[in-house]
């Protein structure tokens, strides 16, 4: 049964990289921008779950919603305020920007909150499922659920809609679309809203696992996400979620074995190793798969 | 400021410690004259993390010091002043505050707080052979390059024996740990540890080791539980444990968790909840429950002045300056010359012969900067408060 366990561990750490990775992915396909404050606005929604359900004393489905609603709404900003003004500007100003945001938004979190970790406390008192001999956690079912039922809306959204087919327009020539009387700044106006969006569901499951909120914990998680997304074909969504799970699986299956000490380097080994035989991921082909 | 920053350098690529000697020696006699003689004040430095990943350690620290100097605000004819310097957690910004504290003249130091920066300035302050006291640096080597460093806490492999004589008392056969790699402080207490079981037949089936800086244990602790183990070893600090509490819980284990003085905070920040922390030991030497008289006053004083619940490090960081003051006294006592550079000499004889009743027990050394302690184990109530289970002797 230490099988199931365990790949139920690889499951759920990889659906919240995975949810990390598309937001990174999606801006990607649009702008073609690395969104290096993409695992901040995570931490961001850390912090305001832990505001309103730690301090304010209100409820967690308020928590949920404002997570995500507050995730949301900082991802639109941060485009509009950093990004927008430099849509024509060289892409090494918009990359440099970036860091600046990140880097902005973790100083500014240790500023106001304090360098200590804050305690977020738990949504739902779930304990755990019994499956035969196993013991599975409840958390660990509801971060693969909630991952796969994200992942299918979101490729409705990119699929069926207009905005999804607008998204798909900008993506592949940003001009062109524009001469198509597409709004393009709101077009990648509403993909940095649904990247922060899957955000703000990542630092709800995230925080359901790890129930800690501090102002640093965004750097390692967007890094690994970051991995992810170049793994599974960085600007592909189905890659997106691929590259998570294949993360968060090799990372378990390492510290199965006994090498979690290992885990950082396979993980980035890994990235070399796709890196070298298909330098564009495992996914990552034609313009038309991008978002 | 060339010539500060020479000197830093110096220190910082290590090796050429007769010029680091000199230089040092020479600054701290300069400060110490010019600050003591003319305003008959001393200078005592309180260093630690102040901001950074471990800055709750520091301002746990620099607190107790803070409340211990206001309730002592002078050591027989002086004044003290405190210096404070922030070193973030990191060890080379440790030298760095260290010899701004040198050149600033202070007679004793306060600090450092964490195990890896502490063996830094141990290793550092040698040279000049400044009295240091820290309040909660527990790795073995902390202690062992000279005879000016001193600590109030107990070691990291004291502990690790602690606990293995409770696993014994408790009747635990088979433990499982878990620590971090990346730290001195757990690996120390995680080796001790192991050792002192195999000495008393409790066999150890599985040691996981985790990356600082790892959030999700899930992995290591299915590998552990699958083991068939009585209890988990849990030796870090208390961030980290209240995740691998709640994630063991998470995967249903509920046989007893373990672990050391790093989990201090961890029920009063409810890094686990109380429900989880239910069957959890941990060892400290300080408990704001306590019902001590000594621990009840200072838990009083600490409220007021700071508005929260003292921690076990601020206690450490007010025995901490207890010892020194007293270090100091006796010097002073014996007719010392804080301005004078033998003075530091004095201080440390003093406090290798001193015994000072602190709020983390009563405090003596027998001949090395290790002190000679009773520990107590804490285990937690149906709603999370700590209470002492009980007390294991040195």
């Amino acid at each position: 049964m230490t099988v199931l366990t365990q790949v139920l561990n690889g499951l759920q750490l990889g659906s919240i990289y995975a949810l990390v990775a598309l937001g990174y992915t999606m801006v990607y396909g649009i702008i073609l921008l690395l969104n290096f404050a993409h695992g901040d606005i995570i931490m961001a929604g850390a912090y305001i779950s832990w505001i309103v359900m730690a301090q304010l004393g209100l409820g967690p489905v308020l928590a949920i919603v404002l997570s995500v609603a507050g995730c949301t709404l900082l991802g639109v900003l941060i485009d509009k305020v950093a990004y927008a003004p430099l849509r024509e500007a060289p892409r090494l100003s918009i990359l440099i920007t970036a860091i600046g945001v990140s880097y902005f938004l973790e100083n500014g979190a240790q500023l106001v909150f304090g360098a200590d970790a804050k305690v977020v406390p738990s949504y739902v008192d779930v304990g755990n499922v019994q499956i035969g001999a196993a013991q599975l956690s409840t958390v660990a079912l509801i971060t693969v659920v909630v991952t796969v039922v994200s992942t299918a809306v979101l490729t409705f959204l990119v699929q069926r809609t207009k905005l999804g087919k607008a998204m798909r327009a900008v993506s592949e020539d940003m001009g062109a679309a524009r001469l198509m009387g597409i709004n393009v700044n709101s077009t990648i106006s509403f993909t940095f809203a649904m990247g922060s969006a899957l955000a703000g569901i990542g630092a709800v499951l995230y925080s359901m696992a790890y129930t800690q909120a501090s102002p640093t914990m965004g750097i390692m998680l967007g890094t690994k996400a970051f991995v992810a997304a170049v793994l599974g074909g960085i600007g592909s969504i189905p890659g997106a979620v691929i590259g998570g799970l294949l993360v968060g699986f090799a990372e378990v299956f390492v510290s199965a074995i006994g090498l979690s000490t290992w885990k950082d380097a396979v993980v980035f080994m890994l990235l070399i190793i796709v890196l070298v035989v298909r330098p564009t991921g495992i996914l990552g082909r034609t313009m038309s798969e991008k978002v | 400021m060339t010539h500060s920053l020479s000197r830093r350098d110096l220190f910082k690529f290590g090796g050429l410690a007769a010029a680091g000697l000199g230089g040092a020696s020479l600054l701290a006699g300069c400060g110490g004259t010019s600050a003591s003689s003319s305003d008959k004040t001393i200078k005592i430095g309180v260093l630690g993390p102040f901001s950074g990943s471990v800055a709750q350690y520091g301002i746990a620290c620099r607190n107790g010091a803070e409340l211990y100097f206001a309730n002592n605000p002078s050591i027989g004819d002086y004044a003290v002043e405190l210096d404070e310097q922030d070193e973030k957690g990191d060890a080379t910004e440790a030298l760095n505050a260290y010899n701004k504290m040198v050149e600033d003249g202070v007679i004793g130091i306060i600090g450092d707080v964490t195990s890896t920066p502490s063996i830094a300035v141990a290793q550092a302050s040698v040279a000049d052979n400044l009295p240091c006291v820290t309040p909660s640096a527990t790795a073995a080597e902390v202690i062992s390059f000279g005879p000016n460093t001193f600590r109030a806490c107990v070691t990291d492999p004291f502990q690790g024996k602690v606990m293995a004589d409770f696993a014994q008392s408790q009747g635990w056969k088979s433990v499982g740990t878990i620590y971090n790699n990346g730290d001195d402080y757990s690996t120390g207490v995680n080796g001790a540890f192991v050792e002192e079981a195999g000495k008393k037949g409790i066999s150890v089936p599985q040691q996981s080791a985790y990356q600082d800086g790892d959030v999700d244990f899930n992995s290591q602790l299915t590998t552990i539980i699958s083991a068939g183990v009585d209890a988990i070893f849990c030796p870090n600090y208390y961030q980290d444990d209240g995740k691998i509490i709640t994630q063991a819980r998470q995967q249903g284990f509920s046989g007893p968790i373990f672990g050391v003085d790093g989990w201090s905070n961890i029920a009063s920040g409810q890094y686990a909840s109380a429900a989880d922390l239910q069957n959890c030991y941990y060892c400290c030497s300080f408990v704001a429950t306590n019902e001590d008289a000594g621990v009840q006053e200072f838990v009083k004083a600490y409220k007021e002045k700071f508005n929260e619940d003292p921690t076990n490090f601020c206690a450490l960081g007010y025995d901490a300056a207890n010892v020194l003051a007293q270090g100091i006294k006796g010097a002073l006592d014996a007719g010392g010359d804080p301005a004078k550079d033998d003075f530091k000499q004095a201080v440390i004889d003093q406090i290798a012969k001193g015994k000072v009743q602190g709020v983390t027990g009563a405090i003596s050394y027998d001949g090395t900067g290790d002190p000679v302690k009773s520990t107590l184990v804490i285990s937690f109530d149906a709603d999370g408060t700590e209470k002492v289970f009980t007390t294991i002797d040195a």
